[in-house]
């Protein structure tokens, strides 16, 4: 080996590590960044008003049962069951939304029939169109078949999800040979038993994905909801939120302020906590090809 | 997809496998993709369509009787561009949206490039991926209803920059008093909640490029940094154009955060109110006409972008 090879590998491990150090401290940095604020939400749940007016801490109060039996038994804010509210619509929609999405996409994909490749556009083509857009027709429809204050509005129209069935589309491209449907078909199978017993199964990776994203987009979903819902009972959490946040929040108590907060984002986050390999995998895939 | 699977098929029998699709099995493409289109057609086409129709008409609820629907034209948008509401409300979203934006693509470059970097070999990447995405999934509202709490005057922000000795505790920064306080926390929330979904969508990017092309660089004593200007970034160029035009149709719906932090005024002065927030204003009050106009100037904005997407798509394919 010559001299100044030696050095050149030298130099290139010197300036690696050097490399490495920034690179854990910006990662470092911004884990603090993105942690902190819910760790500030979950200390401060903890704790009791006059306790977090006295000024902040870093270690949790005592008052954690407090909050939680105050806010629980709040008439104002029914939390528990905005929860509820939140989870039926939530679950509701990545349901239909998958099941239908998935179904469309496997109509388009499995069969040869004339407006199939214009059917496939036309989804595309829509894809981008944001929701608000069509709100005004959406909620004076709503409101002329009296589907004020029903969950209905909020489940039943994301069966049609496009982004959902591109991404299902995407996944049986290259995981779904149609020589199975074949198959399925010589030995009698019907084609609609064919998409519950075989279709589904042999895709079950993608809809788990597709069924996550869609149960978080719709638990955390405020615009519309917030423009068909005005019953203190249908009340789902987004609402309860901004209903939070336009109360004189200053008599409140703080301790409550932040424990409902917290009780909003908590499933949410459970869930992916357990889920997260699963759920940042789905962002990739979804992704390149999108 | 499948268009180039089934002519295969063809060839192979061609008579009998033709026969087979087109008589008895063409008809349920059509039964499973029915409930899809029936349910846009009903939930989103038409509502469309009539929001559009709405934007012509003189609509609007005044005390408890509603004026209207006289048809004016384009008179409401006459009004709209005239009374400089909408031109204020445009800019305040887009500065909001670059603020938060400039921040994500450079962070996210950066964090993509080391995460897929062999020879930095980051350990822990899946801790850091998990942690980076998690704003993401967290709800808008609640999010910005934390940053309220937060950055109030007597807040804990403020308490610990207090102590760190960084502020005067009598005279405490009202975060929430400033333009540049609001639009600065909604850009930073925006910032939190995407950087990490942009950067798993660009290490995606990355790890599709030729590893062979790194090797050769690393031969020819290529630093990192030049091959991540010289390879990388050229060779991700049509995933960056598509994640730079998501985030744009993104930009354009800011909705949530604004309104909330800002209890749907954005204050101070309106500084910080963004377009759908508009929207919704006039949704709330009722004022049919002008809503849908805004809504029509929503939908061209977002077309023009969606189209932009498209054009990088189809040129994909083509290559």
């Amino acid at each position: 080996m010559s001299n100044t090879q030696a050095v050149r590998i030298r130099k290139g491990r010197s300036t690696l590590t050097l490399r490495r150090v920034i690179a854990y401290t910006v990662l470092i940095l911004l884990t603090l960044l993105s942690l902190f604020s819910f760790y500030v939400l979950f200390i401060n749940a903890t704790r009791g008003h006059y306790d977090i007016q006295k000024g902040f801490s870093f270690l949790p109060g005592r008052a954690l049962m407090a909050n939680l039996n105050n806010v629980m038994s709040s008439s104002e804010m029914p939390v528990l069951r905005g929860m509820l509210n939140s989870f039926i619509v939530a679950t509701g929609s990545a349901a239909l939304s998958v099941y239908f999405s998935t179904l469309t996409a496997y109509g388009i994909h499995a069969y040869q029939f004339k407006g199939n490749n214009a059917a496939f556009k036309f989804i595309l083509l829509i894809m981008m169109v944001p929701t608000q857009v069509s709100a005004l027709g959406f909620i004076s429809l709503m409101n002329n078949w009296g589907l004020r204050n029903s969950f209905i509005p909020l489940i039943v129209p994301t069966i049609a999800a496009p982004m959902t069935f591109f991404f299902m589309k995407q996944y049986m491209e290259s995981n779904l040979p149609l020589e199975i449907i074949e198959a399925a078909r010589i030995d009698g199978s019907g084609e609609f038993a064919t998409f519950n017993r075989i279709v589904l199964p042999m895709t079950k990776p993608a809809i788990a994905v597709q069924a996550i994203f869609t149960f978080v987009a719709n638990w955390n979903n405020y615009f519309i909801p917030s423009l068909l819902i005005d019953n203190k009972n249908m009340k789902t959490l987004p609402i309860l939120m901004a209903q939070l946040r336009s109360a004189d929040w200053l008599k409140f108590d703080l301790g409550q302020v932040y424990m409902l907060i917290a009780l909003a984002i908590l499933p949410v986050v459970i869930v992916y906590l357990c889920l997260s390999r699963f759920i940042v995998g789905g962002v990739a895939l979804g992704g390149v090809k999108g | 997809m499948q268009a180039t699977t089934a002519p295969a098929e063809k060839t192979v029998e061609p008579r009998l496998k033709r026969n087979r699709k087109s008589i008895s099995y063409a008809k349920w493409g059509y039964y499973f993709i029915a409930p899809f289109f029936v349910v846009y057609a009903v939930f989103s086409l038409y509502p469309l369509l009539s929001t559009f129709y709405y934007s012509f008409f003189e609509y609007y609820r005044s005390g408890l009787k509603f004026i209207g629907p006289n048809f004016v034209g384009f008179e409401n948008f006459k009004t709209l561009f005239a009374n400089g509401d909408l031109v204020m409300y445009a800019k305040n979203t887009l500065i909001m949206w670059i603020l938060g934006f400039i921040p994500q693509i450079v962070f996210s470059l950066l964090l993509a490039a080391w995460f897929t970097d062999v020879r930095l070999h980051i350990r822990g990447s899946g801790f850091f991926k998990t942690v980076i995405y998690m704003p993401n999934i967290i709800m808008a509202s609640a999010f910005a209803m934390l940053f309220f709490t937060l950055f109030s005057d007597k807040g804990p922000i403020n308490d610990i920059f207090i102590s760190l000795g960084w502020m005067d505790a009598a005279r405490p920064y009202q975060w929430l008093a400033t333009t540049a306080g609001n639009r600065g926390l909604v850009a930073f929330m925006n910032f939190l909640m995407w950087y990490g979904n942009t950067t798993i969508m660009l290490m995606a990017a990355i790890m599709g490029v030729d590893p062979g092309l790194y090797e050769a660089a690393e031969i020819d004593g290529a630093s990192s940094t030049k091959q991540f200007f010289s390879i990388t970034l050229p060779l991700i160029r049509p995933i960056l154009l598509y994640v730079v035009v998501t985030s744009m149709i993104g930009g354009i719906q800011m909705f949530d955060v604004p309104q909330i932090l800002t209890n749907g005024k954005g204050l101070p002065d309106r500084t910080s109110m963004s377009l759908v927030m508009y929207l919704n204003n006039h949704l709330f009050s009722k004022n049919y006409g002008m809503a849908g106009a805004v809504s029509v100037v929503l939908f061209i904005i977002a077309a023009v972008l969606s189209f932009l997407v498209f054009r990088f798509n189809t040129r994909k394919e083509e290559r």
